[in-house]
């Protein structure tokens, strides 16, 4: 193993909480993240599901789009950028988006909200600083790209979610799936949207760096709370059927190949009032109607071997179809899980294949996602 | 017992040596959900890949100690890989290796040395 030089790390404004609390700090995206805590990972990720999680994501990017002049050059200019209808959203509403290559490939997927008077969009820690030169680059005539530097992001998720938060921010149970709301708090104005990636109700909470230790320990300190790192973060997500960006998703991997059609609405598409006009679009629309050549699945693995990121997947008769994107054991289903690519012929759910794990051909099925039921507050 | 740098413990027993992986490597490893065993009646040599330990987080293997043959394996762990977190040393061994000479275990770090090792 390569020495990692730790001290080119950024340290997130709760660095010292998540050592306090015992986290087992790594890198990650150029930050040293806390990947898991003493209980572990298994523990985390059930408790999560049972009650309420508190996740650190900080390191992902926040950024505000101020419009110059009007709102409605911003969101034309934006929507030019991701096969998603963004004029359609609603003030206090947040939706998932993706920009897009030219040759319909995936830059980076990403939440946005409308908050009136601008934008504010959440991307991958990863791909911040290409994400903001790409807005820049396609947005600076009609508004100002302001990454957020000054604030820290957490995630509450899980059933408890809502009462432990309620407890601190009163109004926040009356929040839907994806709605946006900020309210002010003793912890500073905080940007709450009721919204995650664990597949659990939840929420994602802006808040000042100068409130945010507050916070998380008033958090914490609720009934039900229990901190959670990123290895938990990563089996939520994948029982959650959730893609993560540079392992499921990616500049080689169209929306409709990963299955995200249901992030392009119908006005984007052939026939819609605003179709294509963005980038990648012919290739996009044309899968869209065509179906594409391959598709990400649901893998269960039949025996108890978990099948992990580039495990080679083969038709029984020894034709290679794709491979594994992501792939562990999932603490709730408890068997192991997986998502790949393979050919379309072979992605209906029930088709038997085989894995190659450590050279031994093991049978998986192919099975709809998720993997865990969402129960999210519609 | 003897410690080798790989984290794993060697305890004879008879003219066998039972192998298995310390405290401080289960809990490095997290939670296991999936061990693979190797075949008995094999012959392996040092430094072979004989058991493979999967975690909700990785797969890692575990290595032969010592030249030898595997005469058994702990096959309770394939229905219960969560032993090896919660009796490492104990019930949950991996294998039983036949070795030539057990003079070779010479070579290895002792409880305290390995208690250095780890820091």
């Amino acid at each position: 193993m390569t020495d990692l030089n730790t001290s080119d790390l950024k340290r997130l404004v709760l660095h010292d909480l998540h050592v306090s609390l015992g986290g087992k700090m790594v890198p990650f995206a150029g930050y040293d993240m806390p990947v898991q805590y003493p209980a572990g990972v298994m523990t985390e990720h059930l408790h999560t599901r049972s009650a309420a999680g508190l996740f650190d994501v900080s390191h992902m990017g926040q950024v505000i789009l101020r419009p110059k002049a009007d709102m409605a050059a911003l969101v034309a200019a934006f929507e030019a950028m991701m096969p998603v209808d963004v004029a359609g959203l609603a003030e206090g509403r947040q939706r998932y988006g993706l920009f897009t290559t030219e040759t319909g490939g995936i830059l980076d997927d990403l939440m946005f909200a409308n908050r009136g008077d601008h934008l504010f969009v959440v991307v991958n820690a990863a791909c911040k600083a290409a994400d903001v030169a790409h807005m820049q680059a396609h947005l600076s005539g009609v508004a100002t790209v302001e990454p957020v530097t000054d604030r820290a992001l957490l995630a509450l998720q899980g059933p408890l979610a809502e009462a432990a938060l309620a407890a601190w921010v009163p109004g926040v149970a009356e929040m839907r799936f994806m709605d946006v709301r900020v309210f002010d708090s003793a912890f500073g104005p905080l940007w709450i949207s009721r919204s995650g990636y664990t597949g659990e109700d939840g929420f994602e909470i802006s808040v000042p760096e100068a409130g945010a230790r507050d916070l998380a320990s008033a958090l914490l300190g609720t009934e039900g709370v229990m901190p959670i790192g990123l290895g938990a973060r990563d089996s939520l997500r994948l029982e959650a059927g959730l893609c993560l960006y540079g392992n499921d998703i990616d500049t080689t991997t169209t929306p409709v190949e990963a299955g995200l059609t249901w992030a392009i609405q119908k006005v984007r598409r052939a026939g819609g009032g605003r179709s294509g006009g963005f980038p990648g679009a012919e290739r996009i629309l044309h899968q869209l109607d065509h179906g594409p050549d391959r598709l990400r699945v649901g893998l269960l693995p039949q025996t108890r071997a978990p099948m992990r990121e580039g495990t080679r997947l083969f038709d029984p008769d020894g034709t290679p179809l794709g491979e594994v994107t992501s792939g562990g054991f999932g603490p709730s289903v408890q068997a192991p899980i997986a998502m790949g690519y393979v050919a379309a012929s072979h992605a209906t759910p029930g088709t038997a294949l085989e894995g190659e794990v450590r050279g031994k051909r093991m049978a998986v099925t192919v099975t709809p996602l998720p993997f865990h039921p969402t129960t999210y507050k519609r | 017992m003897k410690y080798t740098k790989e984290h794993e413990w060697m305890r004879v027993e008879g003219d066998l040596v039972v192998v298995g992986i310390t405290e401080h490597a289960a809990t490095q490893l997290g939670d296991v959900v999936f061990v693979e065993l190797p075949e008995t009646e094999t012959m392996v040599a040092e430094g072979d890949e004989v058991c493979v330990i999967e975690s909700v987080k990785a797969a890692s293997d575990i290595l032969a100690p010592l030249d030898g043959e595997i005469v058994e394996v702990n096959v309770k762990l394939v229905d219960k890989p969560a032993l090896v977190n919660e009796d490492p040393t104990g019930e949950a061994w991996f294998f039983k290796m036949k070795i030539d000479d057990l003079a070779a275990l010479d070579d290895y770090m002792d409880e305290d040395e390995y208690a250095d090792f780890i820091g």
